[in-house]
């Protein structure tokens, strides 16, 4: 067994499993923001505002950017082990492969955040 | 007829780097040749020149080669099928290190199929005469025990070329299902639970060239889906 540390969760499965589901919240999310854009004509402040005092919007949108930040780790995690490993950057790829991944990680924990306070703040 | 073809020169022992050489080749008309034919005859005219064989006919697995751009075994690929743009183009199979010419090392190839561990497991008493199965069993095991470890499929898919040492590759994880699938043997658990972390098996991100180029028409990306389904099952 190939164990890593830096993947979501140690269990390829698992990891595969977080990707697919995440992709169906941001599939779901997308369809409703385009069908609710189409819907609402030329949509103003109060019409946008409306809907994001909903508290369901807001856990929709929750999901949405939580699905993003995952969704976008096990892929990016997976890309840096495509490209940055041994076989393509020899002894050095393991520093660059933990900057890009902490990189990532501080990216995506800030989008989270950043979200959190945008719907929650007025 | 004259054939041109260009072939993968590289000999670690004189050459600082590899290089592709021209030859013509006098090829007779109306004879639809094989690849390895071929290869013969380039041999005639260069004896230093390098690559494996064994029984011309498909069932040894040792000529798998990058054949004018795709993965296949010499003897049983057409020359009609193989000249692009006038040209025939013989590359070693990508991805592993080339030992000379068109030779590969496929240490890491053969290290991918000893991890799956490619033995029936079964430790109750073997029975006087043999294990027996249903038909409907044996069935199962169809498009799998055919595989001959060519090495074309792994060496035409992108996960395996990026993490050799890490993804089992399509042709270890035929061999894995072809076990797993076997009513006789009693590792599933153990079998499955070697397989779950994120690369034996979840590197495949279904491109599906090992389906593409397989000569023996396995498709190892559906073994892939059978396997991924069978730790679903037993992980939710
Ligand atoms: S389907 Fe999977 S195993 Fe086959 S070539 Fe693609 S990534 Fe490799
Ligand atoms: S699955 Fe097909 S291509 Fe792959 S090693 Fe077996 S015979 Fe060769
Ligand atoms: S020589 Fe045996 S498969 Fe081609």
């Amino acid at each position: 067994m190939v164990t890593n540390i830096t993947n979501l969760s140690r269990s390829g499965l698992y990891d595969w499993m977080v990707q697919r589901v995440t992709a169906i919240v941001l599939a779901a999310y997308t369809i409703f923001m385009v069908v609710w854009l189409l819907c609402n004509g030329s949509v103003d402040f109060a019409a946008w505002q409306g809907l994001f005092q909903q508290t369901w919007m807001r856990i929709f949108t929750l999901m949405a950017l939580i699905s993003l930040g995952a969704h976008a780790w096990v892929g990016m995690w997976t890309i840096s082990g495509d490209y940055l490993n041994e076989r393509a950057l020899g002894k050095k790829a393991l520093v660059f492969r933990f900057l890009f991944q902490a990189l990532c990680g501080v990216v995506m924990f800030s989008y989270v955040v950043w979200g959190i306070q945008i719907l929650w703040g007025h | 007829m004259t054939l041109k073809v260009s072939v993968y020169r590289y000999n670690p022992e004189k050459d600082a780097v590899p290089s592709m050489q021209d030859f013509d080749i006098e090829v007779p008309e109306g004879k639809d040749l094989m690849v390895l034919d071929v290869l013969a005859l380039i041999k005639e005219q260069d004896d230093s020149f390098v690559y494996r064989r064994s029984c011309r006919e498909g069932v040894c697995g040792s000529d798998g080669m990058n054949i004018s751009g795709t993965n296949g075994l010499a003897c049983i690929t057409p020359i009609s099928e193989a000249v692009r743009k006038g040209k025939l183009v013989l590359r070693p199979l990508p991805g592993l290190p080339v030992i000379r010419d068109l030779v590969v090392d496929m240490s890491l190839f053969y290290k991918q199929y000893e991890k799956i561990r490619p033995f029936l497991i079964n430790d109750a008493p073997p029975p006087a005469i043999e294990r027996l199965q249903s038909p409907e069993e044996r069935a199962k095991l169809d498009g799998l025990y055919e595989c001959i470890l060519c090495a074309c499929c792994s060496t035409s898919c992108p996960s395996f070329w990026w993490n050799p040492d890490k993804f089992v590759g399509p042709a270890g994880l035929l061999q894995a299902y072809r076990f797993l699938a076997d009513s006789r043997d009693t590792a599933t658990e153990e079998r499955l639970s070697a397989l779950d972390d994120p690369f034996s098996v979840f590197r495949c991100r279904g491109i599906m060239n090992c389906v593409n180029v397989c000569p023996k028409g396995l498709n190892p990306t559906r073994a892939i889906g059978h396997i991924r389904n069978m730790l679903l099952a037993s992980g939710t």
